[in-house]
């Protein structure tokens, strides 16, 4: 079997940049300049991982975002290094010649491929509401979940359910972690993740041969530990008071904190605030916009994306905690001074019905 | 040497005028010991100071110009905030501590007796005297048992769901691996995720707001309207009765 190396070079990689992408791995990956060796070492001994990647209920987007990966290098290397056997938006064969690849990896490499889920599947009608080659999507992730190593939930979808999962959600959209229960999985959320994050998390499941160190809820630590307000480059205006009262307003353009506006940076773990997009050209609050909440469960039915405080839908259209609280407040204020006004009136009422001493 | 002599003498003669006057003086009990005394008031502030500095971070106040580097007005909010929350839980387990050492009233705010007939019917004689119904109320010598009802189900139940969502929020901010994430950041992903912690801090706050008006109110009308102390009792902590 080909090792990563060989791979690179068949594919006109020099050695050179070979050795810039294992020491931008490294420094992408939090790790010192002294784990470059142990990375091209690993490259160049180790072979290559299969990897099969589903599609579900899901838009792409993250395809879309992990093809643009910039550090580890660009997407040809990238899709080399992994050995990505199947893949129905990315791969050139179709139809039963790709399903056939499917049988041919699970068998040959039993128990030893990675399984990336983009999107998740519908249970209700039977499953009807995604079919792939025929079949309903939850079959397929069942049957080549039985022989994985690990499971790679590709965002907020296959994490969380995302906006397919949406109230009512009618095709009862369904995470992974909630089909396949008996796999390690990793939850990579973000609608999509950072192209750097899944690359990241590939990447050093292949260096270090094991799944990375995983918070309460499966996310990898390295990327999901801190919230976008923790590193956010607008924080010091949070802590100043200093806030955005109504978008294109004048601190809208003083570049102030969008707290007021909606911002979910303190309520989600992601690491845009850090690694940003596009090459880590800006990400959106960088643009005037708040963080939307993109990988964190149930961002969809939080009410509007410009509310500091979530919909309680329990309670009426719109209403939220602090219109709830404060009208109980008023009622039971209303109530008090009612109950105090009888009481008084009682009172007096007594007092004249005594006989005077 | 007198005091033995008059001793001895009210033991043969049976009587004992200081003992008499004592005993027409004698209208109160001593209900609510020093420590519930301090930790009612304490507490009392650190619940004020929260409510209004949590309303403020969740509604800030108006943006302040300038330099950024020149404020730190949502620094110090959300300082006065976490201080009187530590405030607030801890003195919360210095009053769960007291429950067992104190006197038995120390303990009427952590249980209800749900399974004695009597206590059913004493809070319905209270819900009737709230109601207009009933024409006057019993003496009650620690807590009435609406009282108790509202301080376990609307006040410690609410206290305890603050302390738990409060920590697992301050526990966001410091950090991952911090002690207040690996003792509460489990009741993130109970409640969901982050902004649904928000959500039930925010409904929690409006629910000791009700508590509060309710509490005074009732305090203020039982001194009026009752037939022992109320207010005083938590200066002084003896009860008396007015008839």
């Amino acid at each position: 079997m080909e090792t990563f190396y060989e791979v690179m070079r068949r594919q006109g990689i020099t050695r050179r940049s070979f050795l810039k992408f294992c020491s931008l791995t490294a420094t992408s990956l939090g790790l010192g300049p002294s784990f470059v060796p142990q990375i091209a070492n690993a490259m160049e001994t180790k072979p290559r991982t299969p990897v099969l990647w589903l599609h579900g209920l899901e838009c792409t987007c993250c395809s879309e975002s992990f093809i643009r990966s910039a550090h580890p290098l660009a997407k040809d290397a990238v899709l080399s290094m992994i050995s990505l056997d199947y893949d129905d938006t990315l791969m050139a064969a179709a139809g039963h010649q790709a399903e056939a690849i499917l049988d041919e990896i699970m068998t040959k490499y039993k128990g030893n491929y990675i399984l990336a889920v983009e999107g998740n599947p519908p249970l209700n009608q039977d499953g009807m509401s995604c079919i792939i080659g025929g079949k309903p999507f939850v079959d397929q992730l069942k049957r080549v979940a039985a022989d994985c190593k690990a499971i790679i939930s590709w965002g907020s979808c296959a994490s969380w359910g995302c906006v397919q999962a949406a109230r009512p959600n009618p095709t009862q959209a369904t995470p992974v972690h909630k089909v396949i229960s008996d796999k390690p999985i990793i939850k990579v959320p973000g609608c999509p993740p950072i192209a750097e994050v899944m690359t990241g998390v590939i990447t050093y499941m292949l260096t270090f041969d094991r799944i990375p160190e995983l918070d309460r809820q499966g996310r990898p630590k390295m990327f999901y530990s801190q919230r976008i307000h923790d590193k956010c480059y607008r924080r010091p205006h949070f802590d100043a008071g200093q806030f955005v009262e109504s978008f294109d307003d004048e601190n809208a353009r003083k570049g102030y904190c969008l707290y007021k506006v909606g911002c979910k940076g303190p309520t989600t773990y992601n690491a845009c605030s850090t690694t940003r997009w596009n090459e880590g050209t800006s990400f959106p609050i960088q643009a005037g916009h708040g963080c939307i909440g993109c990988s964190e469960e149930g961002f969809w039915d939080k009410g509007s994306f410009y509310d500091r405080l979530t919909d309680i839908h329990q309670f009426g259209i719109e209403s939220n905690a602090d219109k709830v609280g404060g009208a109980a407040v008023g009622a039971v204020g209303a109530a008090v001074a009612a109950h105090a006004a009888v009481s008084a009136l009682k009172r007096a009422a007594e007092r004249s019905d005594k006989p005077k001493a | 040497m007198n005091a033995t002599s008059s001793a001895s003498l009210a033991d043969a003669t049976g009587t004992d005028e200081s003992a008499v006057e004592h005993g027409r003086s004698v209208k109160s009990v001593y209900v609510y010991e020093a420590p519930v005394r301090l930790w009612h008031w304490l507490n009392a502030l650190a619940i004020v100071v929260l409510c209004i500095t949590g309303y403020l971070i969740g509604s800030p106040l108006p943006s302040v110009g300038g330099e950024a580097s020149s404020h730190f007005i949502m620094g110090y909010i959300r300082f006065a905030h976490f201080a009187s929350a530590y405030v607030f839980a801890v003195g919360l387990l210095g009053r769960i501590y007291w429950a067992f050492a104190g006197n038995h009233h120390a303990r009427e705010l952590f249980t209800v007796p749900v399974f004695t007939g009597a206590y059913w019917r004493e809070l319905g004689l209270m819900l009737r005297w709230y109601l207009f119904l009933a024409p006057r109320p019993s003496r009650y010598v620690g807590h009435n048992p609406l009282a108790r009802f509202v301080m376990f189900f609307v006040f410690f139940l609410t206290a305890l769901v603050m302390v738990f969502t409060g920590f697992a929020l301050y526990g966001e901010g410091l950090q991952a691996g911090s002690w207040a994430d690996r003792l509460f950041g489990w009741v993130v992903p109970l409640l969901g995720q982050p902004q649904d912690v928000h959500t039930v801090h925010h409904l929690g706050m409006w629910v000791i707001g009700c508590f509060v008006i309710f509490h005074v109110y009732a305090a203020v009308r039982e001194d009026i309207m009752g037939r022992q102390s109320i207010i005083s009792t938590m200066v002084s902590g003896y009860r008396t009765f007015k008839d």
